[in-house]
């Protein structure tokens, strides 16, 4: 990735500490070149041009960046983009397939599970980690597993109903 | 927001880490789950010169139950490694209720325990869960290791005992004598938010029968009490006097009450915008009474 930094006038070019680290995302290798202060979320959204992955608080409130680091839900703006040297990163871009949505993302649409959208990535990374775990939760286990995530428009309601739906069709798919 | 400039390394073993913060200038911070501290870069509240992240470390993460009884949690050790930890849902029912609320779930799959501790914020959940079972510290410099009481470990907000090459390996909760009881509350405004008050109480009982599902029947008498307090006040509470009352004695309502009098006296709450000192008060006794009478002669009635 390309970076430019700013010029604090106090230091060499090569004082600047700069690592290289390899990852995967979505199932793609990757090397990047990056300042150990880089956030993973910005990793993420201009290093690999992945911007399904939303900043909303920046100050690991709003969940808003969620996405699995080795299957986990964590928030990328509380992790730095050096600490995944050798590890590997889901996004929701990573969630459908070429053909077909991933039953999270039809849950989504067919229970009105959004309205503008903004925390919707990473409420689908969350639940994925909760489905992935638990395949067949209750509404509380659904609620739980949500709870550090924000939503502003929904009330939570169609959110809830959409990870249901999408754990039904999982199951029944793997039946 | 970014952090400002650090040196950042990822040992691969504990003597590299400790040699690194040992040579590593004038401030230089570990970096385990990172909940507390990359926020805090992120605001450039903490700014360290050298940043040491442990997570490469092999053989930190671990919940073991040692054959003297005592729990022995990894520095690397998740809180989710904790809220679906056997040993802990089976042994600790301190530690078991705190788990699920600290943070929000994806915090808890990052953040640590012993960082938990480390960090010494006066609202940290585990500081008071540890200071009520009585736990330590295990800290490992270049000369050794040398364990290290919670209540001498936090001297201050946000200020530990550790040395500037010394590193928190692991936390541990001093083995039971009797059956353990108790339980962590928490008001919180919403899932994440800072307490706005907590009662974390550890009794072991003894002479007491289980029942059917392992808990205390409430016959015996209590051998061990400690309740501590998170966010009424400028540091984590201990509320000895309160847990005094109960040693030597079992259970009674009157006794709960009287306990639960002394525990929102030992609090020391501000009036903010979570809520006046008053009520801040008097939910630290309604805590105390809870989890008190939910885990003592109240459950005898209900299970028979």
């Amino acid at each position: 990735m390309t970076a430019v930094y700013d010029d604090l006038g106090d230091e060499e070019t090569g004082d600047i500490p700069v690592r290289r680290i390899k990852f995967t995302i979505n199932g793609k290798k990757k090397i990047a070149e990056i300042e150990p202060r880089l956030l993973l979320s910005h990793l993420i959204r201009r290093g690999a041009g992945l911007t399904g992955t939303h900043m909303g608080c920046d100050t690991t409130n709003c969940g808003a960046c969620t996405v699995l680091v080795d299957g986990r839900p964590i928030k990328s703006c509380t992790m730095l983009a050096v600490q995944v040297d050798g590890h590997e990163v889901q996004t929701v871009e990573g969630l459908a397939s070429a053909s077909e949505l991933h039953p999270l993302q039809e849950g989504f649409r067919q229970e009105h599970g959004l309205q503008c959208g903004f925390c919707t990535p990473g409420m689908m990374m969350a639940a994925k980690g909760l489905l992935d775990r638990n395949p067949d939760p209750t509404e509380e286990d659904i609620r739980w597993a949500l709870s550090g995530n924000l939503c502003r428009c929904t009330g939570y309601q169609n959110i809830v109903k959409s990870v249901l739906w999408a754990a039904e069709k999982m199951r029944g798919e793997t039946a | 927001m970014y952090p400002s400039r650090f040196r950042y390394e990822a040992p691969r073993s504990l003597d590299e880490a400790i040699g690194l913060l040992h040579n590593g200038g004038d401030y230089a911070k570990v970096l385990a789950g990172g909940q507390s501290l990359v926020p805090m870069m992120k605001l450039r509240f903490a700014s360290p010169d050298l940043l040491v992240d442990i997570n490469n470390v092999p053989g930190l993460s671990y919940v073991t139950a040692a054959p003297d009884g005592s729990l022995h949690i990894g520095a690397l050790t998740r809180h989710a490694d904790l809220e679906w930890s056997p040993v802990l849902r089976d042994t600790q029912p301190t530690m078991a209720a705190a788990a699920p609320m600290i943070a929000d779930p994806l915090v808890r799959n990052r953040g640590t325990l012993v960082g938990s501790l480390c960090h010494a914020d006066p609202q940290g959940d585990w500081a008071a869960v540890m200071t009520a079972l009585g736990g330590s510290v295990v800290a490992q410099g270049p000369s050794g290791r040398r364990t290290i009481p919670l209540a001498s470990f936090v001297t201050g907000p946000f200020e530990t005992a550790l040395e500037h090459d010394e590193i928190a390996v692991e936390a541990i909760v001093p083995a039971a004598t009797g059956t353990r009881a108790g339980g962590y509350l928490k008001l919180e405004r919403r899932v994440g938010d800072f307490a706005t008050c907590g009662v974390a109480i550890a009794l072991e009982i003894s002479g007491a029968l289980e029942l059917a599902d392992g808990a205390p029947s409430g016959v015996g008498t209590v051998s061990r009490a400690g309740i501590a307090l998170t966010g009424v006040g400028g540091s984590t509470i201990n509320a000895a006097d309160a847990a005094a009352l109960l040693v030597g004695h079992p259970l009674t309502a009157e006794l709960i009450g009287e306990a639960a009098e002394r525990a929102a006296a030992a609090a020391q709450p501000r009036s903010d915008h979570r809520g006046s000192a008053a009520y801040k008060r008097h939910m630290v006794r309604t805590f105390t009474a809870r989890i008190l009478g939910s885990s003592l002669p109240a459950r005898t009635e209900e299970a028979a």
